[in-house]
């Protein structure tokens, strides 16, 4: 029942993704409620998935690199249903769906039949500084996504060939805003995240870890607040920042969830 | 009876033989009475635009009613300019389809311009008001504009720039967003700058700065734009708050060398600069596009990016075409639908 809340959820992703890729080579692509929808219904599945997952473990599902990548991908969807159409970023959306199924694919592929003995809830403290951090890796991922779109945006305008693939893409102004703003967004999560994970005594190695990446998020704001960056280097370090926390997510996945 | 169609347009007459039957707005109305009354017809609407001026009507009989028309025009504007080899004559569905295309933009000059279906709107709206409309040439027009939207949201045919000023806008708001916060320098006042910078005033840009080696033609410029004029020799200054600069000016060298920009834009590393290079010869080094945050678009590449939008749009023709056919199809089945009912009760001329 889990693995198929999963399966149909990343349909939904695959769906939008697709759909809208189609609508833009075919240079018809609107703004759709049909989109949004399909977005949301994923995001009841993935919620579902996470709620049994849960209640099977017995804890917040965040225990194995698996259950992380499910939940950062949860986190994506959550925080592209809050800032996408706050900000009302076109194509936020589609761009933010491939990711999400590719960690749903990986975290599939990697839950294997057997799973890992866990502790159960290992206390409440734990269990906030775990989903309050794959939240915060879910607007850094989120910033990669934007990050993306800005590299291929500016391509576009730099070569002066603007495809019309790319036409319906955000201003790029707009985009190194939301950039900064998942940035910011995930840094104060991830604050919250490191100070309960301290509070609750959680390993030192996996907390040295997240604040590895809280102190790279941060150089990358700092440089940004004193206007020491161009746009384009903000999107690539966006990008770059994140495959960086993806590695020290993986370590602390797959050594992590053996000292909880 | 048959709506009728009698016109001309760009492609089948010059100016000099289009301005002879070209109606003036105040004349709009009174024509199309005079055209409603005449014998055998009994609904007209005028279109005349500076491409096209059509005669749309219904009539009793198309031949006669055509005739009728033609015998309109020749009064109108006298037996010797009259070249019926410039004109175009349809009847029944031909009509119908020739006014949806017409709506749609498919007939204009730039395929897919969308201010020929206000012009028509206006000029359905005069004749309905000046009485020389009725069911069918009401329910003909309502339809064209439903059949415009239609073909305007499900296509592409209205997509991209077709002048550099709307190249102009589009790229600048492809980088920035809303124009509302953006400052423009205007380098030169050369013609196409001008348009291209009014196009980006039109917009909402905050603030526009013109210099000029002449400084007289700045103020002139600046004061006609809305803009503020300022010394050729110190526009640098500002540059700071620029966003969007055009250059125009007739200088035989560069005026920005990428030398010029590296110190200037590292002043505002964060903050893009949208170069738009219209002069001929350039006044930018084309170099300078390489630098992070700086885009570099010259006359050619804005009108690459014009002629890809025009063969974009030519593309969208065959679909567009595949939905004003559908709505032929509809209506003109109303139109018999309502002949057989009407078991030929309704008479078609006015008394």
């Amino acid at each position: 029942m889990q693995q198929i809340a999963l399966a149909l959820a990343g349909g939904c992703f695959l769906f939008v993704f697709a759909r809208t890729m189609y609508a833009l080579g075919a240079g018809r692509h609107r703004r759709s409620p049909a989109n949004f929808a399909v977005m949301c219904a994923g995001f009841c599945l993935q919620t579902a998935y996470l709620y049994m997952r849960g209640r099977t473990d017995g804890r917040c599902p965040t225990g194995t690199f698996s259950d992380m990548l499910v939940f950062l991908a949860w986190s994506m969807v959550f925080l592209y249903l809050v800032i996408g159409t706050t900000y009302r970023l076109s194509l936020l959306g589609a761009f933010t769906a491939p990711f999400v199924l590719v960690f749903q694919i990986v975290a599939s592929v990697l839950h294997g039949p057997e799973r890992p003995a866990l502790p159960r809830s290992p206390g409440p403290f734990v269990e906030f500084h775990g989903a309050v951090s794959m939240v915060a890796y879910g607007a850094f991922a989120l910033s990669c996504v934007a990050g993306v779109m800005f590299l291929l945006h500016e391509r576009q305008l730099k070569r002066r060939t603007l495809h019309p693939l790319f036409d319906r893409l955000p201003p790029i102004s707009d985009l190194v805003v939301a950039i900064r703003r998942l940035i910011v967004t995930g840094l104060a999560l991830l604050t919250a995240g490191i100070a309960s994970g301290f509070l609750a005594g959680s390993p030192p190695a996996k907390l040295a870890v997240t604040a590895v990446v809280w102190a790279i998020y941060a150089c990358i704001l700092l440089a940004v607040q004193r206007r020491r960056l161009s746009a384009r280097r903000v999107a690539g370090l966006a990008v770059i920042a994140f495959v960086l926390a993806l590695m020290a997510l993986l370590g602390i996945g797959v050594f992590g969830h053996q000292t909880l | 009876m048959e709506i009728i169609c009698l016109g001309l347009n760009h492609q089948t007459a010059p100016v000099e033989l289009r301005e002879k039957f070209a109606v003036p707005d105040a004349d709009l109305a009174g024509a199309a009475q005079e055209v409603a009354r005449r014998q055998g017809l009994g609904e007209s609407v005028i279109v005349s635009t500076c491409n096209r001026v059509e005669f749309y009507a219904v009539a009793d009989h198309a031949a006669n009613g055509l005739a009728e028309l033609g015998a309109h025009l020749r009064q109108r504007a006298g037996e010797h300019h009259y070249d019926p080899s410039a004109f175009y004559m349809h009847r029944a569905s031909d009509s119908v389809r020739h006014l949806f295309r017409v709506v749609s933009g498919l007939d204009s000059m730039v395929v897919g311009e969308t201010e020929i279906s206000g012009q028509v709107k206006k000029a359905y709206r005069v004749a309905a008001e000046a009485g020389s409309t009725g069911p069918h040439l009401n329910r003909l027009f309502q339809r064209a504009f439903r059949v415009a939207k239609e073909v305007r949201s499900n296509t592409a045919i209205t997509r991209g720039p077709t002048s550099v000023a709307a190249a102009g806008v589009e790229l600048a708001e492809r980088i920035f967003g809303g124009l509302g916060q953006c400052a423009i320098q205007i380098l030169g006042a050369g013609e196409i700058g001008e348009q291209t910078a009014r196009a980006l005033w039109s917009r909402g840009v905050r603030t526009l700065f013109v210099a000029n080696r002449s400084h007289e033609r700045a103020v002139a410029l600046a004061e006609a734009i809305g803009g503020k004029a300022v010394r050729f020799e110190t526009w640098t200054e500002g540059f700071d708050g620029i966003d969007i600069l055009i250059c125009s000016t007739a200088a035989p060298h560069f005026v920005l060398t990428r030398e010029q920009l590296v110190p200037l834009m590292g002043r505002r590393i964060d903050r893009p600069l949208f170069v738009i290079d219209l002069a001929v010869p350039r006044d930018v080094e084309p170099s300078v596009n390489d630098l992070d945050g700086v885009y570099l678009y010259d006359i050619d590449s804005l009108q690459a990016i014009i002629q890809l939008s025009i063969e974009a749009r030519r593309r969208e023709l065959a679909l567009c075409d595949d939905i004003i056919g559908r709505h032929v199809a509809e209506f003109v089945e109303w139109i018999e639908r309502g002949s057989r009912d009407a078991g030929e009760r309704r008479p078609l001329s006015r008394p």
